[in-house]
């Protein structure tokens, strides 16, 4: 559990977080989103203390943030950031294993976990290990990132606008590996986008600020259906609201579970926007469903869309 | 082919001229000779050459490691929070070292601490100052936000940070310097020795009192091969050093 209690900071006079206070259980995925200079990124630097608060607690897990030195509660944090920061001078493998040798693990086990966690990310270990930044896309340096981020296995990961750089393709594939990572590990997220489509797709809290304030925190699905002010409202948009409706909800809550249909299945957990873009491609109106290990086990028709 | 390499490398070429031409000027007695017919003796003969060298290197070597070591400390002081302040005036005083012509901080040295090496050293070393804390901060500036950030947020201490970051990062840039640093040491040097300073600039200022022209050219012929070769040196350094830092 992470509490941001009563956070204040002001540059210049100015407060760009303005008595902030948030909670986020274990396990979340909380999207911190707003326009720009709504204070999200240096909220979120408050919470590693790369930003120091000028007032407020942060508490991880009940403990306040002040108690360690900088350095070993960073250690403790994954930290990703839009243009990476990857040490140019390091192989892939290195910056993987910063933190992990910071901590001083044995070489052994730092290897192993350069490996499972290229794996994770994938990227062939063999092939990437040694290669350095300048040798990778945009979406494997990103990859490599979020990888060094995860190495010491981090009780919290702080993600800044991580895939703001990439092509929308590579995005989609980011997204989808981060949601992956995030069911496979339940590690809690702290996500900083100004991106709606990306908090609604991954987030399972998202935290609306405004003026270094957070004005809505809600599911995203009660976030589109009752948006607190109008700033929310407007912000997540009016327009398309159904398809945004659409995009938080899983096709595991409106499948049929008694009926069959030909054809490629669609996964429980796409969401009912794929769905709905899968009918409208292959022209059908119904789709078989399988759950995560492949299995058929039911059926999705337009009218569940709308119901 | 490692061979051929060896072969086509200029540095060997140009060092084992200047090995020879230390070892062997003596060769050279009849053709200079018969281009100064008038001149004896031809082969400058009150000190050998590679004494001459080796004394030229010591002065060199002492004033840029001293230089070096406080050029760097200095541009790792005014780029930390703490030393944020002094940067303009280590600039500024550092550029004023830079601004004395040599031969002017010998002028003042020798009176103070008398003839000999270590006048040469001091005037070396606060001539070489310059081009190592600019190219320093620079170098250690130029290291990318974005990369001391994620250092800072994957809880690298501030000296793990310079050490294991920041200074790799500006090795180049910082070389750089260095070598701008040596490669004009070296020829000031050779002024060292109109204050007795024994260097491979002796011959020539020998040789422009006694109207020797032969001794001068020695001299000034060995002191260029010395910077080149040098200069050399550093370039293959900086590449070995720049392998993995940039590229496509």
């Amino acid at each position: 559990m992470i509490e941001l209690d009563h956070i204040t900071k002001r540059y210049d006079g100015r407060a760009v977080v303005d008595d902030l206070s948030l909670s986020v259980a274990e396990g979340e995925f909380c999207i911190l989103l707003g326009p720009s200079g709504c204070g999200k990124s240096t909220m979120l630097r408050i919470i590693n203390r790369l930003v120091v608060a000028d007032a407020g607690t942060v508490r991880i897990a009940g403990e306040e943030t002040t108690a360690l030195r900088p350095e070993i509660l960073r250690r403790r944090i994954g930290y990703a950031i839009q243009s990476t920061g990857l040490f140019p001078h390091w192989t892939v493998a290195d910056n993987v294993a910063t933190v992990p040798r910071l901590l001083k693990w044995p070489p052994k086990r730092v290897a192993a976990r350069v490996d499972e966690l290229l794996e994770l990310l994938r990227l062939e270990p063999r092939l990437y290990r040694n290669k350095y930044q300048h040798q990778l896309s945009g979406g494997e340096k990103q990859r490599v990132g979020v990888a060094r981020a995860l190495a010491a296995d981090p009780e919290l990961l702080l993600m800044d606008e991580p895939f703001g750089a990439v092509d929308p393709v590579t995005r989609d594939a980011l997204q989808a590996e981060l949601l992956r990572i995030h069911r496979a590990t339940r590690k809690t997220i702290i996500f900083v986008t100004h991106d709606v489509d990306e908090a609604l797709r991954l987030a399972s809290s998202i935290a609306i600020m405004d003026k270094g304030r957070v004005v809505q925190h809600a599911a995203p699905l009660e976030l589109l259906q009752r948006p607190a002010t109008g700033f929310v409202a407007d912000f997540v948009g009016r327009q398309g609201l159904g398809l945004k409706l659409l995009a938080v909800r899983r096709v595991a809550e409106r499948a049929r579970d008694d009926e069959t249909a030909p054809g490629q299945p669609v996964p429980l957990e796409a969401s009912l926007r794929d769905a709905l873009s899968a009918m409208t491609e292959r022209g059908t109106d119904r789709l078989p469903v399988a759950d995560a290990a492949g299995r058929r086990v039911g059926v999705i028709a337009l009218a569940d869309l709308v119901r | 082919m490692p061979v051929r390499r060896v072969l086509a490398d200029p540095l060997m070429w140009v060092g084992l001229l200047f090995a020879g031409l230390l070892l062997g000027m003596n060769e050279f007695r009849p053709v200079l000779r018969w281009a100064f017919p008038q001149t004896v003796p031809v082969i400058y003969d009150r000190a050998s050459f590679p004494m001459l060298f080796l004394a030229h290197l010591a002065l060199v070597a002492t004033a840029s490691a001293a230089a070096a070591t406080v050029g760097v400390a200095l541009a790792v002081f005014v780029t930390r929070p703490a030393g944020a302040p002094f940067r303009v005036t280590v600039g500024t005083l550092v550029a004023i070292g830079q601004t004395f012509p040599p031969v002017a901080v010998l002028a003042i040295a020798v009176p103070l601490i008398g003839f000999g090496a270590r006048p040469t050293i001091i005037a070396l070393f606060l001539y070489g100052l310059l081009p190592i804390v600019e190219n320093g901060i620079a170098g250690l500036e130029g290291v990318p936000a974005d990369v001391r950030e994620a250092a800072d947020g994957m809880g690298l201490s501030a000296v793990q940070r310079l050490f294991a970051v920041e200074l790799p990062l500006a090795a180049s840039v910082i070389l750089a310097g260095i070598r701008i640093s040596v490669t004009i040491a070296i020829g000031t040097a050779a002024i060292g020795s109109t204050v007795g300073a024994l260097s491979l600039g002796t011959p020539i200022f020998d040789g422009l009192v006694a109207d020797n022209l032969p001794f001068v050219i020695e001299g000034a012929v060995l002191v260029a091969l010395f910077a080149i070769v040098t200069d050399m040196g550093f370039a293959r350094l900086d590449r070995r050093l720049r392998r993995h830092a940039v590229a496509g």
